[in-house]
């Protein structure tokens, strides 16, 4: 059975290693400094999902992403590595979207593709971390959802089996099709790029990305439809106005610090000094932090 | 006019029992119920739950609404959802709160999609407070403050929802504390016919395995927090701290890099993305001191890091800073307690 699979994905800044470069002399993130990067889970949906392209010849994976223009660079990454083509959602009108706006915008967006079996994302995106544009777009898409999943064990007869992977344990679902399934980041690490795909689809670009093109490579582009990466706007996949970007979102940020750490002033002893270690015990033990 | 509306906690279940979690949510809840002048209401939603509410109402909740029904327990998305969406159009709460769990996780997300209310995941602190729309001008007063991490625990963002109602928000397991709130505590329960919250339709996705061990690992509740980072360097340099943990009668906990690298299950990650613990003791060894790290420990009452760089941001924090090899340091630790103690 050939299945139409859809592909969440996201650009993030790389917050987990945010290196000495990347502080600001006041102590501050210099965002500019991280590396815009393939959200990590997102790998690891798109690895279950070239699984199952694997497994039911004929298949296609469609990759959808919202966010900048520059946005169609994880869609480029994920055609490298098997997916058939992708869709960069982008619009000023989409700017400053929580959560449940950026559902809705992308739901629309799936609805927009239309006829799926199944859309597959990463668990939650490392900007945020918060895990919730899987279910809600499972909600506005009125589908069931499975979330925390590790593996595909199995998909036939319009039903996913599941592999999820809990706090304490593991439990396997079965669900119907179509359904939402997020991925963790404990699944299978996503296949590394394919050498001749590479050359392939170098220059498959979106049409912002076409512009700055020479203009051989442009109609290199024009000539070759499946080096186009699709870009579409709020009015494209018929979104309401009053339910994108900051006027759709219902959680307004009301204010932003940094984190920074009083300092405390710290007792220093070296590795080497044995009596110096032997005598902070000691002091534990005499307060009763220990033993 | 202030929101009289009430304040509503899903109560996760565990074999039976109340999760952790949810009492925690219970604690802060009824402070900010009382803060608001509401109630504090409890929603326990699965199987054979005679009784539950003698564990709810000690914890301060003045109503406790049960669902029972074989099929509801163990939580699967559409059922738990359907309940909340139909009774929170009932009895509209301001606020809804639940555990940052797998099943909170995926419940909360559902249920704010259905009813277009903001939800904030992950909060670490929650407050009431007033809020200008910078734009507007409209004032809101006494709306809920959502304090969460955001960019990978570098920034601290204070989120509200001015216009929508719940204001939902969720919370992982020790970062609120537990506490008994009266233990004579007594309310009212309201039993809620299944029939009228579930459709038959909801129950589409079928357990068919489930494998939930027991957890053996309880660094929330330690009083000595024994940590490794990235910097321990392997799994097998990991058995030293759990030596060093078994003279002290200490837990073992780690960081996200430790954790990511393998060396040691998720289970025992603090932090921002693992667990908060407050122990009277934390030794740090080969812990750098990401933020997201520091978030779930700072609160410890003596820092004692160990690591070989001297300009470990960790050791900002630290009360005792031992620069050296953790393998070299670790074992003087076990051998000068053993030699000190009694």
């Amino acid at each position: 059975m050939s299945l139409n699979i859809i592909v969440l994905a996201k650009q993030v800044p790389d917050t987990r290693n945010v290196g000495k470069d990347a502080m600001k002399a006041d102590g501050t993130i210099n965002r500019a400094a991280l590396p815009a990067i393939f959200n990590p889970e997102d790998l690891n949906a798109l690895e279950q999902a070239l699984r199952l392209k694997d497994a039911n010849p004929g298949s296609t994976i469609t990759v959808l992403t919202m966010g900048l223009p520059k946005s169609a660079e994880v869609i480029r990454e994920a055609i490298y590595r098997g997916a058939d083509g992708g869709i960069v959602l982008t619009d000023r009108a989409l700017g400053g979207a929580d959560t449940l706006a950026t559902s809705y915008s992308l739901a629309q967006a799936v609805k927009k593709i239309g006829n799926y079996d199944i859309i597959l994302g990463g668990r939650q995106a490392i900007d945020g971390d918060t895990a919730q544009v899987g279910p809600q777009i499972a909600e506005k898409l009125g589908i069931p959802q499975v979330t925390y999943a590790e593996e595909i064990v199995d998909l036939k007869d319009g039903k996913v089996t599941v592999k999820r992977r809990l706090e304490h344990g593991i439990e396997t679902v079965v669900a119907p099709l179509p359904c939402v399934v997020t991925v963790n980041g404990s699944a299978a690490d996503c296949r590394p790029r394919n050498a001749k795909r590479l050359m392939k689809y170098k220059y498959a670009v979106s049409p912002s990305e076409k512009a700055s093109l020479p203009e051989e490579k442009q109609a290199l582009v024009d000539g070759r439809p499946y080096l186009q990466i699709n870009e579409w706007g709020a009015d494209f996949v018929e979104a309401d106005p009053q339910q994108i970007g900051f006027p759709g979102s219902p959680t307004k940020v009301k204010t932003v610090e940094n984190v920074v750490f009083t300092a405390k002033e710290a007792r220093h002893l070296e590795g080497a000094d044995d009596a110096g270690i032997e005598d902070l015990i000691k002091e534990l033990i005499t307060n009763h932090t220990i033993g | 006019m202030a929101d009289k509306n009430n304040l509503i906690v899903y109560c996760e279940l565990d074999e039976g029992r109340v999760a952790d979690v949810s009492l925690e949510l219970l604690t802060k809840g009824r402070q900010l119920a009382d803060r608001l002048g509401v109630k504090l209401e409890a929603l326990v939603i699965g199987s054979d739950l005679k009784g539950i509410e003698d564990q709810i109402f000690p914890y301060g909740a003045d109503v406790v609404y049960k669902v029972d029904d074989k099929r509801l327990y163990p939580y699967t998305s559409l059922p738990h959802s359907s309940v909340l969406i139909n009774l929170f159009k009932e009895i509209e709460p301001q606020i809804a709160l639940m555990g940052a769990t797998c099943i909170g996780r995926d419940l909360g997300p559902r249920v704010s999609s259905a009813l277009h209310s903001g939800l904030t995941a992950d909060c670490t602190s929650l407050e009431i407070g007033d809020h200008t729309d910078a734009k507007t001008k409209k004032d809101y007063k006494d709306l809920l403050y959502q304090i969460r991490p955001a960019f990978g625990g570098n920034i601290v963002a204070t989120i509200v929802n001015p216009e929508c109602r719940p204001q939902m928000a969720t919370v992982r397991e020790g970062v609120m504390k537990k506490e008994i709130y009266n233990p004579d505590h007594k309310g009212v329960v309201v039993d809620l016919d299944p029939a009228k919250y579930v459709k038959d339709e909801d129950f589409v996705v079928d357990i068919i395995d489930r494998q939930i061990a027991k957890s053996k690992v309880n660094i929330k509740g330690a009083p000595i927090v024994v940590a490794g980072g990235y910097g321990v360097g392997s799994k097998e340099n990991f058995q030293l701290l759990f030596d060093l943990a078994q003279t002290l009668g200490a837990e073992v906990g780690a960081s996200r890099a430790a954790v990511d690298a393998g060396f040691i299950e998720h289970e025992r990650q603090i932090g921002q993305t693992g667990v908060t613990v407050r122990p009277k003791l934390y030794i740090a060894c080969g812990i750098s001191g990401q933020i997201q790290h520091i978030a779930g420990m700072q609160e410890s009452s003596i820092i004692i890091s160990i690591n070989n760089d001297p300009n470990a941001p960790i050791n900002a924090i630290a009360d005792y800073v031992i620069t050296g090899n953790m393998e070299d340091v670790v074992p003087k630790l076990i051998k000068y307690y053993k030699k000190n103690s009694k």
